[in-house]
């Protein structure tokens, strides 16, 4: 499926830095999204997260689809709130100006419209951080930097190894996919619910089977070559933390710092526009 | 496994992460509450962490949805993301006492396995989702606390079901290999 996003190798400044530090960047960036709603600071990311997502000079087509989806899943989720607490906005900016009047629960407010404006674009400042932390980033030499700064290389194996093998066994569930369905088992969205648990089990049961038997395989290939005995392995493909690096972790650093800052300058992590 | 953390839970955690991140474009929607899924791949959380233990499906249960849904839907709900931790540690636990591998996976071992699926998804998605989403992300509380019931039920469905039957399928496969005894 074409559906995925991927690393894709390109010579720009951000395929440059270390994977360690866009790792940071995009932890702290979220963080500092999930703890804010203060528009102000939200729209200043939606704005700096499209220009890095453009230096990145990644393709739209690359992540098309996926944006796609994210659009979808954030319209059912602004809708759901509206339909389950029309009210929040009023509960969380204590005013209550209403743009409809029909009486009724359902009437709109500003201070709705707002909060949802704020959950919207909390989307956005994400999305373009994921999608350069994904398709910039080399799987290798994420694990490798993971190594350099102290992190056990167990552990970045790992993460390695969990992406290395993605499109592994993405290739297996295709192809087991296709194996069921020229057996007759129908795959369209047709099927009735119990239908499509027992398909989806005609996929996993082999799925499953064959990545336990992989789990051997490869386990038993990394003992052999010696694996985990001794405490330090050199990465062909380590590269040393360079000063860009450092200004990008300092500058996330900073980012969440500030956030923290405000909502306590603020006295909360709303900005309310409505006093 | 003479040691907690070898070769075996290194490589469990990765490749257990990729089926994880795959299956996650397997998942069925349940068209009643938006944004929630009946997902096989909470069974697959299930199976490897009773297989393998807590840290390994700790690991793969967040690394896992983290990644899964960045990748397949762009956007990472994190509140969602750490509950997983409490499923695949909850069950690990366990892990001895199912003996999946040394196929002691029966009857007894079933009840218990479903009793302990219950109660972790009961504290992840019925508590933990719901406070999280309200405290991080200052969502409206009847609408997560409605979608956390229905992510309850629908994991503790597709575990009870798939979940069970591919334990106890695996742990009649793998057992019968250990015909072998140990010389002194």
């Amino acid at each position: 499926m074409t559906r995925m996003i991927s690393y894709e190798a390109k010579d720009t400044f951000i395929h440059r830095l270390s994977g360690f530090s866009k790792l940071v960047f995009f932890i702290l960036w979220c963080t500092a999204s999930a703890i804010t709603y203060d528009t102000r600071i939200l729209l200043a990311m939606v704005i700096a997260g499209g220009v890095i997502f453009a230096l990145s000079k990644t393709r739209w087509n690359q992540v098309k689809t996926v944006f796609k989806a994210v659009m979808f899943f954030m319209i059912l989720n602004l809708l759901c709130i509206y339909l389950f607490a029309p009210d929040q906005g009023t509960k969380i900016y204590g005013t209550r100006t209403l743009l409809t009047h029909t009486g009724n629960h359902y009437d709109l407010t500003a201070e709705q419209l707002f909060y949802e404006f704020n959950v919207c674009i909390k989307y956005f400042t994400v999305i373009p951080s994921i999608f350069i932390f994904l398709v910039t980033t080399n799987p290798s030499e994420l694990a490798a930097s993971m190594n350099g700064v102290g992190i056990p290389y167990t552990v970045a194996y790992s993460v390695s190894i969990a992406l290395r093998y993605i499109p592994d066994v993405q290739g297996d569930y295709q192809r087991i996919k296709n194996a069921q369905q020229a057996r007759g088992i129908e795959m369209s969205k047709k099927a009735s619910l119990p239908d499509r648990i027992k398909r989806t089990a005609s996929i996993i049961f082999p799925l499953l089977f064959s990545t336990m038997d992989r789990i051997d395989v490869v386990s038993n290939a990394m003992e052999l070559r010696g694996f985990g005995k001794k405490k330090k392995r050199s990465w062909y493909m380590k590269r040393p933390l360079k000063a860009g690096d450092y200004i990008v972790i300092i500058i996330s650093a900073a980012l969440v710092l500030f956030t923290i800052l405000m909502n306590i300058r603020n006295g909360g992590r709303f900005y309310n526009p409505f006093n | 496994m003479k040691k907690k953390f070898g070769i075996r839970e290194v490589v469990a955690i990765g490749i257990g992460t990729a089926l994880f991140v795959v299956l996650t474009q397997a998942q069925i929607p349940l068209v009643i509450v938006p944004n929630t899924y009946l997902a096989p791949r909470m069974a697959v959380l299930a199976f490897l962490s009773a297989v393998f233990g807590p840290i390994v499906g700790a690991v793969i249960g967040v690394l896992g949805h983290a990644l899964g849904d960045a990748l397949f839907y762009g956007s990472v709900w994190w509140s969602w993301v750490f509950p997983e931790a409490i499923v695949g540690i909850g069950i690990g636990l366990f892990a001895k006492k199912f003996a999946v591998r040394e196929g002691g996976f029966d009857g007894k071992n079933v009840a218990l396995f479903n009793l302990i699926q219950i109660l972790a998804n009961a504290i992840a998605w019925i508590v933990l989702a719901p406070v999280l989403d309200i405290v991080v992300y200052a969502e409206p509380a009847t609408k997560v606390f409605g979608q956390g019931a229905f992510a309850f039920l629908g994991n503790i469905v597709i575990i009870g079901i798939l979940g069970s039957i591919l334990l106890a399928a695996y742990s009649k496969i793998a057992g019968k290999s250990s015909g072998l005894k140990k010389e002194d």
